[in-house]
């Protein structure tokens, strides 16, 4: 079988090789060194029970940085993210999980912000676009997106490096076809697709070199 | 939004207990369907029921088949080595829906029970049997050119479940492990779990309030081996079937021993046809038995005057589904 999904024919796509089963290493223990210990058991919002109504303070760890802040349950991660926390980087196009302009990492995975509550999102470790660069070196997605000129108005641009990153992690960059076929879920209105086509897949072939 | 209570639960009993106490209350797993519907206001809860601490995960072979946790997501089963090669439909079914954000989240219980995408049930501007009953279906003789053919009634043209997964589900024999309360388990048929437009438009499922999906299980089977699911759409990627295609064969020496055949796109619910089976099994692989299971298929279709073009586009499509698996 050969697709845009899977291109490299019969192989499962799961398959190991090298590269991914690399990054996947170097992202564990990346993430074990992030992540506080057990935090989703420690942090679980003790048993039975805990009814949260009403405004209510919880614990975010953003960017490798616990915060704290107080919202009502039905205040969705991106909201809290633009809202309270002043990371306005990520961004709320359609606020219905149809454009991707929200996209975060969270654990490691491309996510929708604006279709998860905060309140959710506790004892996790979320990523957003202010999180990738290392003090003023550029994460090699954003490096790419302004060489190859993946923008033009910009508005969709940090979902699309959040998803293009996570897209070369998971080893769906492969192939151009494969590529556009793992990044659908972001939309650009202007229309920038071949320039963010390039990046991405320039990227990915860096990856697969180191 | 509306202000609603959230809750945590560490057990399936403690997640349905809550739900017994407030049975206008809501599970919430991945959130992706839930959320953009209470933001609509297409739906609303006082309480919310997080379930994503429940021990509902795994993908295991049991006797019965594979047995995949509810709670699992759609891209850890798309993408899982068993489902890829005892069920590339499913697998297939899974990675061709929504997008990998989406798919990273979604639940597979949450996914089996999303809502219609018509637009007139999306906008509460509109009046809709399915969300104030009585009140009308504007898309009867409005913009129903990607609503439903097959199943349909004089009181509503969705296509209740836009997905894909439960295409899949349904052509190969999948069942669903529900319960009610602890103790209570009950296995119920995809094919049975959907409801046809009748009189109780507002209920789409057998499911009982508070009842939790909690497992599916496949059925192993050569037919599910050799299948493939065929999705078209108006655009190449991230959109909603217009007809799609689950198909498994079964061939051997050229005849066809074994068939299983679901439409989605094109049904009030995700469309098994045993009527295509039958035209299938026992005949030759070719073309001519595929076009005469793709008449039988869409023999019953009620189409109108913006969706007749999805008779001839579900024939086709199952046709070539059909060949792309018969090889």
């Amino acid at each position: 079988m050969s697709s845009d999904l899977f291109p490299n024919a019969d192989t499962p796509p799961l398959a190991d090789n090298s590269r991914r089963s690399f990054l996947k290493q170097s992202g564990g223990i990346l993430g074990l060194a992030l992540a506080p210990p057990l935090a989703s058991q420690a942090e679980r919002l003790t048993a039975y029970s805990k009814v949260i109504q009403g405004a209510t303070d919880i614990t975010l760890r953003v960017n490798s940085q616990a915060h704290t802040v107080r919202v009502e349950p039905r205040v969705t991660l991106l909201d809290t993210l633009r809202e309270r926390l002043d990371l306005t980087g990520t961004k709320k196009g359609c606020d219905h999980g149809q454009c991707g302009a929200c996209t975060v990492h969270i654990n490691g995975k491309r996510t929708l912000s604006c279709l998860t509550l905060a309140v959710m999102q506790q004892g996790k470790e979320i990523t957003t676009i202010e999180g990738l660069a290392k003090g003023d070196e550029l994460h090699p997605m954003q490096a790419a997106f302004i060489k190859h000129d993946g923008l033009q108005c910009g508005y969709c641009t940090p979902g699309q490096i959040m998803s293009g990153v996570a897209c070369v992690q998971e080893g769906h960059a492969t192939t151009d076809a494969q590529c556009r076929e793992w990044m659908s879920g972001n939309l650009c209105r202007c229309g920038a697709y071949p320039n963010i086509l390039a990046a991405v897949r320039e990227v990915a072939s860096q990856s697969s070199k180191g | 939004m509306n202000d609603f209570s959230y809750t945590q639960a560490a057990t399936a009993k403690e997640a349905t207990d809550l739900r017994k106490a407030t049975p206008a209350g809501a599970y919430i797993a991945g959130g992706t369907t839930l959320l953009d519907l209470m933001k609509a206001h297409l739906a609303e809860h006082p309480q919310l029921v997080d379930i994503n601490q429940l021990p509902l995960k795994g993908i295991e072979q049991t006797k019965d088949g594979l047995r995949i946790g509810a709670l699992e997501t759609m891209s850890d089963v798309g993408e899982h080595p068993l489902v890829v090669q005892q069920y590339p439909a499913v697998s297939q079914a899974l990675l061709l829906a929504a997008s990998p954000q989406l798919r990273n989240m979604a639940s597979l219980g949450g996914n089996i029970l999303q809502r219609t995408r018509c637009g007139y049930f999306r906008d509460a501007a509109f009046p809709c049997n399915k969300r104030v009953p009585g009140s009308g279906c504007p898309a009867l003789d409005g913009d129903h050119h990607n609503l439903a053919i097959l199943g349909v009634s004089d009181s509503c043209i969705a296509n209740s479940y836009p997905g894909d997964l439960s295409v899949a589900l349904t052509a190969f024999d999948a069942v669903l492990t529900l319960e009610k309360a602890k103790g209570k388990q009950r296995q119920v048929p995809l094919t049975e779990f959907y409801l046809l437009p009748g009189n109780t438009l507002q209920r789409e499922t057998v499911l009982e309030p508070g009842e939790l999906i909690v497992a599916i299980t496949i059925p192993a089977a050569t037919h599910a081996q050799r299948s493939t699911y065929l999705k078209v759409r108006e655009r190449s990627s991230y959109a909603y079937a217009l007809a799609s295609a689950a198909v498994g064969l079964d061939v051997q020496g050229g005849t066809i021993r074994a068939a299983r055949v679901a439409l989605g796109g094109v049904g009030a619910q995700p469309w098994r046809s045993r009527e295509a089976e039958r035209v299938l099994t026992g005949q030759p692989a070719t073309e001519a038995t595929f076009r005469a299971a793709a008449a039988a298929a869409l023999q019953g279709a009620r189409p109108r005057e913006h969706n007749r073009y999805k008779v001839e586009l579900a024939q086709n499509t199952l046709v070539r589904a059909l060949q792309q698996v018969a090889g």
